[in-house]
């Protein structure tokens, strides 16, 4: 059946929205194949406006890994800001995707990326342009299935309702794995109906339909069942465990329109096990994974050829902690040495080594900014978070910084963090004066600068964390004020310290998203019929239509928005994740909160790359291993230099 | 402290006429400056940067048609660190580029493309003979013999004062003073049209009033739709969707106001 562009309809708005290049696609690298020759069709969602989703490294991947496919078709679609939704429905206009505006709801997959839960909303929004039944439940035939990836989808429980599949981790292989059932279910004449194609993934995927959820009268959830044969009581994570193997993105899409990072990333290594108790992306995502130097080189060859952009992001979550990372930053830098082609390097442990290579990744002569993230104030909170730096090392690492000439250091913190105190905070204050005095010694200026930047800690399943109160956004947001005038207070450092802090009320409502269960999706329908868009934006957040639409979803129920966040959970609770599978064994998870909070002092946890292995459960259950380097391989930059014309 | 890359000085200067078209149109003029940034490189081509820490691509821009305007006629320069054949350029720019971002032609510059010339295109040296535009406008739903009268009643004022809403607050205006001269061109639903196929937002193709006019490059600058806040207030000129305006040309007034009334016969 042929399918409409939408666009004829959409052209005539565009002219009355702000920056309308957002809404017509037409990128460099993006692919429009032709509907009838694809048998399985895949709508790509990043629930948030295109600026931030098009960046997005999760939907560039599955893109290419779709569209190299024959027969399968993938087309992009991102939330459309409020001033193009009112005018959408004004005009009947349907969710469209970029490449050819056809509708979202022809598609027979809508796959939806969360990185965050506070894009919940937006799936709503997207949903319902897309003319696609809110529920699940509601769903037939003639509606696209819903399936929803990302770190967010480790709990998908407050969204469970609207969703019709879930996938846990990796997606290269999960999005082949289901395009092959979907395609067999077809052509097989779609036995069994929708429900028949739902059984077949659920042997691969989540399906939370085929769940029950029954509660105590506590309000805490007793168990969590399938409720029908066939359907496992627990569902694991996926895992690619060759990532040289799925060297993608090779074909970046390249925006006109202005997104929030314009660069060419390559992932380095997939997963983390530096052991930092608050970090949900280092839990899940294990174990680590390297990819080679050797394929980093060609996919930065390639990329940056593709693509035209003029700086490389060479990405992970530690990426220094890469068994070959400084071959992989001087080799590069070697090869792209006058080319004007920048290379980062998101630097966020604390050790001078980390300076080294941002000196030689920045030898272009672009030596701006370097971050680091301490994350707690002081030494005692360091060590319940587990993220083991001492004052000495912070100060000797922003100390050469400073010397090699970098002008500006950003320096990362949480508030709110288990056990913290006001003191732990306010050491902040104290920490960024050490770090001014000993950078005007260093480099001998007085025109260096450190920003401190600091937001609420919301606690994360599959985390150890994951059983701790959150800190009320009062208690933050008092503290944060404390550090302000703290670090305001000495004239001789103030000019020279900059504050940037993220306000305490939209971390619950983000910790009301994070650990809720399915009680949860009664208040996202609320709000989002409230009005609620853009969750994640400052400007469009609603605290009170949050507070206030929780009351009245959760009328009736013995839970409310405190219950959910602010309360301490204890090992015998069923957690709403409990079924979902990340590998971590949940003995492990919560010996290592206890030991965090233990009265003598927190316990430290080894990085098991480099220390025996301490039995989080990942590598067993999952069938997995570390796969680290070194290789022994170096790059040549003969091979790796963009063609330069004009010889 | 590192030191800032050396720069290779420029020796040739290509000035570029691209043309901005169908769901480029879309683009704002920071928008089409880095795809031209990205396309520059994607085409390999010998770019000459800044000096500086931040070094940037010395691409130099002559003012470009409005956010949601199309154009045949936008201008940039190129400076290069090494010679380059011009036809090539055109080939390897216009590919490397999004769809709708055309590259049209590109010539040497006469005036700053000596080689002995060195350190830059000024904008005013490359593009100082682009004194005005000549553009199209068309207004759906707006019936010939109205718009006729429209346009002859505009033509007879001696100021027509607008009003225009910009980032910065808003922005008053004389739409007259700028424009040399406007007529109404009658186009039947075959006339060729550069932009063809994108044509989808004029419903009732019958009933669309086309607009050509030559407008001064003043400062501040009148835009076409500057004019038609003009004639909806002066003679009630409402589209019934919103306007398609098209640059045509841009150059020295004086060929542009004798080839306005030749090309809208030629349908450009």
């Amino acid at each position: 059946m042929p399918v409409e562009s939408v666009y004829s309809a959409l052209e005539p708005l565009l002219p009355r929205v702000r920056k309308p290049i957002q809404y017509v696609g037409g990128e460099v690298g993006s692919v429009i194949k032709d509907w009838d020759s694809a048998d399985v069709r895949w709508a790509l969602c990043y629930p948030d406006a295109y600026e931030v989703g098009l960046p997005n490294q999760g939907v560039q991947i599955l893109y290419e890994v779709l569209n190299e496919r024959a027969g399968v078709l993938a087309e992009r679609t991102y939330t459309v800001w409020p001033d193009l939704e009112a005018l959408m429905r004004e005009n009947g206009v349907p969710q469209f995707t970029l490449e050819a505006h056809r509708p979202v709801g022809a598609f027979d997959v809508l796959g939806v990326s969360f990185a965050t839960e506070m894009a919940y909303t937006n799936l709503l929004t997207v949903l319902d342009l897309a003319g696609i039944p809110l529920y699940s439940s509601g769903r037939t035939l003639d509606h696209p299935l819903v399936i929803a990836g990302g770190h967010a989808a480790f709990n998908p429980e407050p969204v469970a309702d609207f969703l019709d599949v879930v996938v846990l981790g990796d997606g290269e292989q999960a999005v082949l794995a289901i395009t092959d059932l979907i395609r067999d279910w077809k052509q097989a004449g779609q036995p069994d109906g929708r429900d028949g194609l739902l059984l077949r993934l659920s042997a691969i995927a989540y399906v939370p339909r085929f769940y029950d959820v029954a509660y105590h009268s506590d309000g805490k959830i007793s168990k969590v069942v399938p409720n029908r044969p066939g359907v496992p009581s627990t569902v694991s994570k996926c895992t690619v465990m060759d990532l040289d193997a799925w060297p993608y993105p090779r074909q970046p899409i390249v925006p006109v329109a202005e997104t929030v990072h314009e660069r060419y990333s390559v992932e380095i290594f997939r997963g983390c096990t530096r052991g930092c108790r608050f970090c949900q992306a280092g839990m899940i995502t294990r174990p680590v994974r390297e990819r080679s130097i050797t394929t980093i080189g060609s996919m930065v060859a390639t990329g940056v050829k593709a693509s035209g952009f003029d700086e490389v992001g060479l990405l992970s979550l530690s990426s220094a902690d890469h068994s070959e990372i400084n071959e992989i930053a001087v080799d590069l830098a070697d090869c792209y040495e006058g080319t004007n082609v920048g290379l980062s390097l998101p630097s966020t442990r604390v050790d001078a080594f980390n300076v080294t290579l941002a000196d030689e990744l920045s030898r272009n002569g672009r030596r701006s900014g370097l971050t680091f993230a301490p994350e707690g104030g002081s030494e005692r909170l360091r060590k319940v978070i587990n993220k083991m730096v001492t004052e000495e090392d912070l100060l000797r690492t922003v100390t050469t910084a400073y010397a090699s000439g970098w002008r500006q250091v950003k320096l990362y913190f949480m508030c709110g963090l288990p056990t913290e105190t006001d003191a732990d905070v306010l050491a902040i204050a104290q920490l960024a004066r050490r770090v001014i005095a000993a950078g005007r010694e260093a480099s001998g200026r007085r025109d260096i600068r450190c920003t401190v930047s600091i937001g609420g800690f919301v606690p994360k399943p599959h985390t150890p964390f994951q059983w701790a109160a959150q800190c009320p956004p009062e208690v933050v947001d008092t503290r944060l004020r404390a550090l302000g005038g703290a670090l305001r207070a000495d004239r001789g450092y103030g000019k020279a310290i900059g504050y940037r802090y993220h306000d305490g009320q939209p971390g619950l409502i983000e910790g009301l998203l994070s650990r809720g269960d399915r009680r949860v999706g009664g208040v996202i329908l609320a709000a989002w019929r409230d009005g609620a868009r853009f969750d994640g934006w400052s400007e469009h957040f609603s605290f009170e239509r949050w507070q206030r639409c929780a009351e009245t979803a959760l009328v009736g129920e013995p839970v409310d928005l405190a219950w959910y966040t602010t309360r301490e959970r204890d090992y015998s609770e069923v957690l709403p994740w409990d079924h979902l599978d990340a590998g971590l064994d949940r003995d492990w998870l919560w010996q290592d909160w206890q030991d965090s909070i233990a009265p003598e002092g927190a316990a430290e946890v080894e990085d098991c790359r480099w220390t025996p292995c301490y039995e989080c459960g990942v590598c067993p259950a999952m069938g997995t291993e570390i796969q680290v380097g070194p290789t022994g391989e170096r790059l040549d930059g003969r091979r790796l230099l963009p063609v330069v014309g004009g010889r | 402290m590192a030191e800032p890359a050396p720069t290779r000085p420029a020796v040739q200067h290509l000035v570029v006429r691209y043309a901005k078209r169908g769901k480029m149109r879309f683009a704002s003029h920071r928008d089409v400056a880095r795809a031209f940034e990205r396309g520059v490189r994607r085409a390999g081509l010998p770019i000459a940067y800044s000096a500086g820490f931040t070094p940037h691509p010395k691409i130099s821009y002559a003012g470009g048609a409005p956010t949601g305007v199309a154009s045949e006629a936008e201008y940039l320069s190129l400076a290069l660190t090494a010679r380059q054949d011009e036809t090539q350029v055109c080939q390897r720019l216009d590919a490397a580029l999004p769809d709708g971002i055309d590259v049209i032609d590109v010539t040497e510059n006469a005036v700053d493309g000596r080689p002995s010339a060195g350190s830059g295109a000024s904008p005013s040296g490359a593009f100082g003979h682009l004194e005005a535009s000549q553009w199209r406008v068309v207004l759906p739903g707006v019936g010939l013999a109205a718009a006729q009268r429209a346009v002859a009643g505009f033509l007879t004022l001696g100021e027509a004062p607008v009003e225009r809403l910009t980032d910065k607050g808003v922005r008053r205006l004389d739409a007259r003073a700028a424009v040399v001269e406007m007529d109404v061109v009658q186009m039947g639903p075959t006339a060729a049209d550069p932009d063809g196929g994108q044509r989808a937002a004029v419903t009732g193709y019958e009933d669309c009033a086309i607009l050509r006019m030559v407008v001064l490059h003043t400062a501040p600058a009148v835009r076409p739709e500057d004019v038609l806040t003009a004639l909806r207030e002066q003679a009630g000129i409402v589209p019934s969707s919103p306007p398609m305006t098209t640059r045509l040309a841009q150059g020295p007034r004086a060929r542009l106001a004798g080839e306005a009334l030749l090309t809208g016969e030629k349908g450009s």
